[in-house]
């Protein structure tokens, strides 16, 4: 059996891991609030644009902008959001293994894939398999919009470019605070939404400037916001899943200190047993 | 005027305003226009500049940055990537950007890239300035 001394030590040291797992959990409950507000507070944002941008392309008469063409899909870039930091689980493993499955299945169909990476795990993961032609880390500890537009503007002018003919964003979208979705979702070309709903008129609109213009300006708002909306989602799930992975990790501390305790109380209570029993068989030998 | 119209400034951020209103004024990208209740279906985008409403005969002034502004059935929608309202304008900063994109704008000639940011930078510290001024008045 252990020594009590050594016993000690690992109790001390599993507690001191408690510690930090219980405050890193309590951080990422904080966080995940603020996380969740933004989500939710870009939601009116996103859902509005969707729906200008479904009145315009409604009234859409076979003018085509630039990024509507759809080319033969040669040539696909995959956008993959992942956090900059570790610990929460299989927040980053899940995906980063999704986008590799996807790029092995896709692998055929397609003369070249490449890759682009927000946040840092993701990037380490995917560097060393395929060609990542571009990373942004750290954007994700504060998401802001700028951010997003500039992501989005390199990404447009690839696609006008022609240096990529189809363009897919994978994320992890944020469900609850326990499930976290591994998404794909279309960027470019633009597919418009086909109109469900046939019995609604499509209401005449005034366009100022034309319908074509406010397109061109649309269009590229609307991949702004999806980046945007992504980058938000990333953050939520990922301390989600922090909290869920660090409420683990505490719980399974605290069973392992009790276990270890029980282990100290049994070694201890064996040394005294055998102190006494030296003690008795020393005072009987005194006594015959 | 009894009639009103439902107005909603959203950010990516946040939803600004959601309110009842009498008029609104605002910057499109061909000019100023102003919008009535019993307005047609109207959609348009906006350049930086200042949108006013009007609510029970006080009028709002805030500075908005790119956006699209929808009129249907009298709700107007305002989808905007910044806005601030004119009593929330940091006169200094607004000064400060203003300065700097003055500044840089010496610097770069028209053929170069970032001279559009800050020519862009220039007018909405200006703008900004504008609106804020009108709050400090009413």
């Amino acid at each position: 059996m252990a020594s009590l001394k050594s016993i000690k030590k690992r109790i001390v040291s599993v507690k001191n891991t408690r510690q930090i797992t219980k405050a890193m959990k309590m951080v990422s409950a904080a966080k995940l609030r603020r996380a969740q507000e933004n989500v939710v507070a870009a939601r009116p944002y996103a859902k509005k644009l969707g729906e200008v941008l479904q009145s315009l392309a409604a009234n859409l008469e076979g003018d085509l902008h630039p990024l509507l063409e759809k080319r033969d899909a040669k040539k696909l870039l995959l956008v993959v959001l992942t956090s900059d930091r570790g610990l929460c689980g299989g927040f980053n493993t899940n995906l980063c293994k999704a986008a590799d499955r996807y790029i092995k299945e896709k692998k055929s169909s397609y003369e070249q894939i490449t890759v682009m990476t927000i946040g840092r795990k993701g990037y380490e993961f995917l560097k060393n398999r395929y060609t990542v032609n571009k990373n942004f880390p750290n954007v994700l500890a504060k998401p802001n919009y700028q951010a997003a537009a500039m992501m989005a503007q390199e990404i447009i002018d690839g696609f006008v470019a022609e240096e990529y003919d189809q363009v897919e964003l994978l994320y992890n979208s944020f469900r609850t605070v326990m499930t976290q979705d591994i998404t794909f979702e279309q960027m470019l070309p633009i597919t418009p939404v086909a109109s469900g709903e046939a019995e609604e008129t499509p209401v005449e609109f005034i366009y100022e400037p034309s319908v074509s213009e406010l397109l061109a300006e649309i269009l590229p708002k609307n991949i702004e916001v999806q980046i945007f909306k992504a980058m938000l989602e990333t953050v939520a799930g990922e301390h989600g899943a922090r909290m869920t992975a660090m409420d683990s990790a505490s719980k399974n501390a605290s069973e392992m200190i009790g276990k270890l305790t029980l282990q100290y109380n049994r070694a201890r209570q064996a040394a005294i047993t055998t102190e006494l029993m030296e003690i008795i068989s020393g005072s009987e030998s005194i006594k015959g | 005027m009894a009639e009103k119209m439902k107005l909603e400034i959203v950010t990516p951020y946040k939803k600004i305003v959601e309110t009842e209103v009498e008029e609104v004024t605002a910057t499109g990208k061909l000019g100023e226009f102003g919008v009535l209740p019993g307005h047609a279906p109207f959609l348009t985008s906006l350049r930086i500049g200042e949108l006013v409403y009007k609510n029970n005969g006080v009028s709002e002034h805030m500075s908005l940055n790119w956006g699209y502004f929808e009129v249907q059935d009298d709700k107007i929608i305002v989808l905007v990537e910044t806005a601030e309202i004119a009593a929330e304008i940091d006169i200094e900063r607004a000064k400060a950007a203003l300065g700097r994109a003055e500044e840089a704008l010496k610097k770069l000639t028209q053929e170069d890239k970032q001279h559009k940011i800050y020519e862009a930078a220039l007018e909405r510290a200006i703008i900004r300035m504008q609106v804020a001024g009108k709050a400090v008045r009413k």
